[in-house]
């Protein structure tokens, strides 16, 4: 009877027999993808990925939105939920639920990660009998994953400074207490891992929608290079040039042709999105994701059937900042000005509990480039696919290098790309630039990328963060706006892994 | 041919005494007396002796001669040591008891409306805290032997029924283990309190063990059928204040703070509707009971039927149970073989109204009607947003109507339950001492339920209405063996028993998956359908306990007891390396009674003092949580979390957060008690102190981020410790014939402290944020900190104005940064009782008892979430498109934004509730002369007396928020005897 003792789970299967079938790696990479975009398995809640928060919070896309856009001059927020509020007044503090959350979002896709890369080695799939062509997907797996978790150290490098806690996957799951790395060394690290998978990722556009390929991995080099300066002190701005112009070059990815189709509902059939988190009315349900950006949106005297969902939540605002970005705010002139005016004050005065203070932006909806509305016939869940990594960031991101000293790319081609959007935009060429400097970059940025969450990094970049230079409403929680402490730049070590983990130090100013 | 003899049996004090064994010596032939003691037996030979006995009393023999009335009176067996005393696995002689043990039987167990076993014990016993049953009809009472001595898992404690230990996942379906019981079928309750009785549970008894053992037929006995029915009737004794229809008219037009817009005035209805009038309902309630004791042939039996109809003053809500059981207790080989045979099989249906109600009677616009002419939602008015266009749909952030919520939602489902056992008690012929004990026990049930949302309701018009389901079912076995060794060895003054023993247990639970549909099919891409999303992944999780265990007794000189016992456990929950488990315990007693300088007292009848010490241990999990906590494991997602990877969805493989090395919680606890009785036994009482230190503690804590899987895991980290002091005492101050007067009191205190929390030592550990309030998103309340009691309030101090009225917004800076911010929160107070009061009296007047039970809690303080959820400006307009009513508290705070977090909300809970107050009335013979008919009147939570606001003040967990109201209930009930 002792031997009654060894019980086995009958669904669940362990991770011996896992990797032993070829069939399951795809399961796995798919929960790799799947943890930025639902919250669980179950879906839209149930068996939570991170607990310790309410679960449609705790959506990576919902987390990370907030704390790129919340902290801006690009969005307000009229709910109360716990310390929200203080990511506009940039008042946050370490026990914050939202710089929690975000850190454990970002930890869960490298613990994710770290637990299939280990399983997924030469060495032990050499062991496991797979046919070469088995081997030759699992390893296109296995380079994806190296660039999940290489991107989820680049948010953690860009949203909490680069003094966090580093795993790779040679640190078996267990209660170790992993170290403190360093801005200097994530950012060699990342670097690095993005440069040696290239060789086993898929070239850019031949992979299955939703999965990275090599472009991916160049964009989010470029991006990394571009801000260098601040996550080092060095600036890389010719790397970023050179890997800005290798996904141009691949010409693979090109423009959407309608800037507001790469928001709706059937924008997963963009040639210009590189890497999408995926949503689905039907079989990919969250709270967060864009089900939170299209609801969230919506309020006021706003019909929430024309956006193809069934409610608005009345959450989501912006400030005049960026309205005031655009030549009109009508999207007369530049079709990418979408906000809705109707009954909305464009001067916010209260931002709690009440939507009708700042314009409205139902740039996310729910509607598909026909016309049609999503696929969930109840009206609950969006289809809508968030673009992590699009064409027009790359273009803006040679041009900006260029314009900062980087070499291999030239001012005049960095105009044409500025312009190619601003075409876009304006239908025609009567919004075409004829010079290019910094500022006109920011501004081309906001109003390009707004609510896509770049805009916080945005702004660090460009010195407009913290300090007063650059004041937008309520900024720092007063209505005019104020500079705050510079070491607000990054986010800090939440207060649960700093009690967890005596390894960690707190980064200045918290 | 003989005569008939009839009589009655009486106390000394003249109350006539049920269930007492009238026997013809030297035969099997006897009876039971009834409620009024009466009792009847023909064909007496005039030769006979009766013989009338009954646990703690003295037994009488009484030659019959030519009488036909036999009346007798039995006094109390003083000495008491003959009684025996239920313990873990046998029985013992009560002087021989070491461990802190309290029993209570049915003559003094709550009467009245009473649903579940545990009922019957509230109040009673010095250290079992037994906070009762919300409103809701079957509800469960959470009970805590000394205090929870578990962070995250189960503080349950260990139920074992006629010697089957339970499985305490509970019942899908059912509020709790217990609840399958007729507690009319319980013979007595008895609570192992300390290490030293509990110990030899090993694994499953660090939070106390409670033995049941059900009503048998006792040998010899004549036919005898007991009828008991009982009605009730509950009424809903408390609402929360609200803004009636006219102040929030008035506050929506005329506020200046709330300055509400023209369109949310436009809002504004013209009905006055009391919404909590409309949700709440007198409720009628009945039960009959039937049971019958006899013996056939040689095979005493005792056969039980049972209804149970229970209303809730919630409109809809049900809860019917038909229960039986059979018990058989044959003996054989000149009675060397002994059997007993229980099985029960109880079927439940369960009706739940839905609870949102509540919450939703309280915040919804009194201004508006509970039904509407043309209403597409069942006829029930409905918050719509309207188009521009004149069209409306529905507003689906707003509250619901409460009525449309209570009728539209058909949520029921059925239990079946069958347990029983088969004990098997063989004394060895060759080996007059020694007998072995067999116990074969199994448990099944099944569990099937239906939601049923129509397509019209308001909640889910969009998706077409919904139909949910869900089943289980459980599968456990158990076998126990031990041998039993008792031996007096005269010569040497001494008296040995030894037990040891093997237990095996086998636990399965099976749960499919079902669809998720709707009512009424909806196009999805073109097609009809019914299926919202398709059925998951089923559950099914099993774990097997194994346990060898022993104890021994050795008594010297009747005076000094020494017990210990040691039980080997092993659980398939945890890893081979780390499953076995060892836990001992050690007790000491001195029945200084006995010792020659208070032999001979006449003011003391017993003076014990006992002291003990053992190791308890804990393997249940967190509910919610698989059987497999060691294991990595992957997986897979539902249909609705799939990801889609070039245009086909993947259902995917998540990997688990697991500890590898996770292990037993474990209790260590001593024991320190006096036991004592005065004047010939009319006073005794006991007096305990204990301490019990948790460790291993198996909590769910956050693990150091990119260590593990996930950020929280299920590990074995920090300790926990209670400690406190039990006081019983019970007197009869009064006893003159016919009349007599009874008082029980019993004092608790118990003292609860987190000691360590992490794995690494952190100085200035914040703690662990729990105690997730409404209002909000994911806001807790409460915290887990070291040095603090479990659950402690963590709130910001609120700022008064002079004049008494608090500031919204200003709060005690306590970090002093100048700031007010969530870190200024503090520790102070918690949900857990300090003191636990229980107060019984019982008078008997002739014919005539009445009785009571007063019991109270201090120092145990509840978050009004009621109120903060409710009680600001902001609650009666909003940006959705619809309006919302409030607490009439708002009115004195206000508060324009809700102050979740002010300590405003958090008020002293302590009370003091007349539990029950039962009068009974001995009709004696009425039919035709012959059978005794008992009637009695209860009222059951008739006052509560406490400082708090909310609608009650005992809410386990400290959270009040959407709590079904407790009713007042008035019962009456008769009992005949054939």
């Amino acid at each position: 009877c002792v031997n009654d003792l060894d019980r086995l789970p009958t669904y669940d299967v362990t991770s011996a027999s896992v990797y032993a079938n070829a069939a399951n790696y795809k399961p796995v990479l798919a929960k790799l993808y799947a943890g930025l975009a639902v919250t669980g398995q179950a879906g839209p809640a149930g068996r939570p990925d991170i607990s310790n928060i309410d679960e449609g919070l705790s959506s990576y896309v919902r987390q990370y939105w907030m704390m790129q856009e919340l902290t801006t001059d690009e969005a307000v927020i009229s709910w109360n939920d716990g310390t929200v509020q203080d990511l506009h007044n940039l008042s946050w503090t370490s026990g914050s639920e939202y710089v929690t959350a975000m850190y454990n979002r970002i930890y869960y896709v490298v613990g994710q990660t770290n637990e299939f890369i280990r399983e997924a080695t030469d060495d032990r799939l050499s062991s496991r009998g797979f046919t070469p062509e088995e081997l030759t997907n699992i390893r296109a797996y296995r380079a994806e994953a190296r660039f999940l978790r290489a991107m989820a150290y680049m948010h953690a490098l860009d949203l909490y400074g680069g003094n966090v806690p580093f795993v790779t996957e040679t640190d078996a799951p267990g209660a170790f207490l992993p170290t403190q790395t360093n801005a200097q060394a994530l950012f060699s690290y990342i670097e690095s891992e993005l440069k040696a998978i290239d060789a086993d990722l898929l070239a850019p556009r031949t992979n299955e929608y939703g999965r990275a390929d090599k472009a991916a991995a160049w964009t989010l080099l470029a991006r990394l290079y571009l801000n260098a300066q601040v996550y080092t002190g060095t600036a890389r701005n010719t790397d970023a040039v050179t890997y800005a112009s290798q996904v141009i070059g691949a010409n693979a990815y090109t423009l959407e042709p309608t800037y507001s189709n790469l928001f709706k509902a059937d924008n997963n059939r963009s040639r210009e999105i590189i890497l999408p988190v995926a949503f689905d009315g039907l079989n990919t349900k969250t709270y967060g994701g864009t089900t939170f950006l299209v609801h969230g949106a919506i309020g006021g005297s706003m019909n929430a059937a024309n956006y193809g969902v069934n409610s608005g939540w009345a959450g989501m605002r912006t400030t005049k900042a960026l309205v005031n970005q655009f030549p009109d705010p009508t999207g007369a002139t530049d079709r990418r000005a979408i906000f809705y005016s109707n009954g909305q004050n464009l001067e916010i005065t209260t931002i709690l509990n009440q939507f009708t203070d700042g314009y409205a932006v139902p740039k996310f909806t729910n509607i598909t480039s026909t016309g049609t509305k999503g696929s969930d016939p109840a009206g609950d869940f969006v289809d809508t696919d968030f673009p992590l990594l699009r064409l027009a960031d790359v273009y803006l991101m040679y041009a900006e290098a260029v314009v900062r000293g980087g070499t291999g790319g030239d001012l005049a081609t960095a105009l044409t790309y500025v312009n190619a959007l601003r075409q876009r935009a304006y239908g025609n060429t009567s919004g075409n630039l004829t010079t290019l400097n910094l500022d006109t970059i920011l501004s081309e940025r906001a109003r390009e990328l707004y609510w896509e969450g770049y805009r916080r990094t945005d702004l660090i970049r460009f010195g407009r963060f913290t300090d007063a230079s650059y004041l937008w409403p309520f900024k720092g929680g007063i209505s005019a706006g104020r500079g705050v402490e510079s070491y607000r730049r990054i986010f800090p070590i939440p207060a649960s892994d700093l009690i967890a983990n005596p390894n960690l130090k707190q980064s200045p100013g918290y | 041919q003989g005569i008939t003899v009839s009589g009655t049996v009486r106390e000394t004090d003249g109350s006539a005494l049920p269930g007492v064994t009238v026997q013809i010596q030297g035969t099997t032939r006897g009876a039971q007396t009834a409620v009024d003691g009466g009792y009847q037996l023909t064909n007496v030979p005039t030769s006979a002796t009766l013989v009338f006995s009954f646990i703690g009393k003295t037994s009488q023999s009484v030659a019959v001669g030519n009488r036909s009335t036999v009346d007798v009176t039995l006094a109390d067996d003083t000495k008491s040591l003959q009684e025996v005393v239920v313990v873990g696995y046998g029985s013992q002689r009560r002087q021989d008891v070491t461990g802190a043990i309290a029993s209570i039987s049915s003559n003094d167990f709550q009467k009245g409306n009473i649903v579940n076993p545990e009922q019957l014990l509230a109040g009673k016993l010095a250290g079992v805290s037994i906070t009762p049953p919300s409103g809701q009809p079957g509800g469960g009472s959470q009970i805590r032997i000394r205090g929870g001595s578990s962070l995250n898992a189960s503080n349950d404690p260990l139920y074992v029924i006629d010697g089957v230990p339970l499985d305490n996942n509970g019942v899908s379906g059912a509020a709790n283990a217990l609840s399958f019981i007729n507690p009319q079928d319980i013979e007595t309750f008895t609570v192992l309190k300390d290490a030293s009785a509990a110990a030899i549970y090993g694994a499953r008894a660090a939070n106390g063990v409670i033995l049941i053992t059900t009503k048998k037929g006792r040998q010899g006995d004549q036919f005898h059928l007991n009828v008991n029915a009982l009605g009730s009737l509950s009424v809903n004794s408390k609402l929360v204040p609200v803004l009636s229809a006219d102040q929030f008219r008035d506050l929506v037009t005329n506020n200046t703070t709330l300055a509400a817009t023209p369109e949310q005035k436009a809002l504004l209805g013209t009905a006055n509707t009391n919404w909590q009038k409309e949700i709440y309902r007198p409720a009628v309630s009945g039960q009959i009971d039937m049971s019958g004791t006899g013996s056939f042939k040689n095979v005493p039996y005792r056969v039980s039927l049972g209804y149970l109809n229970q209303n809730g003053v919630l409109k809809t809500s049900n809860f019917d149970r038909y229960s039986g059981a059979i018990g058989l207790s044959p003996k054989f080989f000149n009675n060397d073989l002994s059997v007993d045979i229980n099985l029960k099989g109880t079927i439940i249906k369960n009706r739940f109204a839905n609870q949102g109600a509540i919450g939703a009677a309280i915040s919804f616009d009194p201004t508006q009607p509970v039904y509407q002419e043309g209403s597409p939602y069942g006829g029930f008015f409905e918050w719509v947003t309207r188009n521009a266009d004149g069209t409306s749909v529905i507003n689906t952030q707003a509250t619901r109507n409460p009525v449309g919520l209570l009728m539209q939602t058909n949520d029921h489902n059925t239990v079946r339950r069958s347990f029983g056992n088969a004990v098997f008690n063989y004394r060895l012929p060759f080996l007059r001492d020694l007998r072995a004990n067999l116990n074969l026990g199994y448990d099944l049930s099944s569990t099937t339920g239906q939601s049923v949302v129509p397509a019209a309701a308001a909640a889910s018009f969009n998706q077409g209405g919904s139909i949910t389901q869900y089943s289980q079912t459980r599968n456990n076995k158990t076998l126990e063996f031990y041998l039993n060794y008792v031996r007096d060895l005269k010569k040497i003054s001494s008296r040995l028993d030894v037990t040891a023993g093997y237990s095996y247990q086998d636990f399965i639970r099976d749960e499919p998956s079902y669809a998720s549909l709707r009512a009424e099919p909806r196009p999805v891409n073109g097609v009809l359908t019914d299926t919202v999303s398709a059925a998951g992944t089923p559950f099914r999780t099993q774990y097997t306990l194994l346990a060898f265990f022993g104890r021994v007794n050795y008594t010297f000189k009747d005076r000094y007891v020494l017990t210990a016992t040691v039980r080997e456990d092993a659980t398939s929950r945890f890893a081979p390396n780390v499953r076995w488990g060892t836990f001992p315990s050690l007790a000491f007693a001195w029945n200084i009674k006995e010792e020659s300088f208070l032999k001979n007292s006449k003011a003391f009848t017993l003076l014990k003092f006992r002291a003990g010490y053992g190791i308890t241990g804990q393997q249940d999990l967190p509910t919610g949580l698989s059987d497999y906590p060691y294991l990595p494991r992957y997986t897979l997602s539902d249909l609705t979390a799939q990801y889609p990877l070039g245009g086909s969805y993947y259902r995917t493989l998540r990997a688990e957060g697991y500890d590898a090395n996770i292990k037993w919680e474990q209790t260590e606890a001593i024991n320190a008690g006096l036991d004592f009785g005065f004047f010939d036994g009319r006073l005794t009482g006991s007096l305990d102190l204990y301490q019990k230190n948790t460790s291993n503690l198996l909590a769910t804590i956050p693990v150091p981020a990119g260590s593990n899987l996930t950020n929280q895991i299920l590990t074995n980290v920090g300790n926990l410790t209670n400690k406190g002091v039990e006081f019983q005492i019970t007197g009869t101050p009064y006893r003159r014939e016919g009349v007599n007067l009874d008082l029980g009191f019993n004092i608790t205190y118990n003292q609860n402290r987190i000691t360590n929390l992490s794995k690494v030592p952190t100085p200035n550990d914040p703690g662990i944020l729990v105690g997730t309030i409404s209002g909000g998103t994911g806001n807790t309340v409460q915290i887990q900190t070291v040095g603090y009691p479990t659950n402690t309030f963590y709130l910001l101090r609120q700022v008064y104005n002079a004049q008494g009225q608090p500031v919204e917004g200003l709060y005690e800076d306590r970090n002093a940064d100048g700031r007010i911010t969530i870190d200024d929160r503090y520790r102070s107070y918690t949900a857990n009782p300090k003191v636990l009061l229980g107060f019984t009296t019982q008078l008997t007047l002739r014919k005539l008892t009445a009785s009571f039970v007063l019991r109270g809690n201090f120092g145990n303080y509840l978050y009004n979430n009621a109120r903060s959820n409710n009680g600001a400006y902001r609650n009666f307009t909003n940006a959705l498109g619809f309006l919302g009513n409030g607490v009439t508290n708002v009115l004195t705070t206000n508060f324009v934004n809700n102050q979740y977090f002010s300590d405003y909300y958090l008020e002293n809970a302590g009370f003091l509730r007349l539990d029950n107050l039962n009068v009974a009335y001995d009709f004696g013979k009425i039919i035709a002369n012959r059978y005794p008919l008992r009637a009695s009147l209860t009222g059951q939570n008739l006052f509560v007396l406490t400082k708090y606001t909310g609608l009650d003040p005992e809410i386990a967990g400290g959270i009040d928020n959407n709590f079904y109201p407790r009713p007042r209930i008035v019962s009456l009930g008769v009992n005949l005897s054939f």
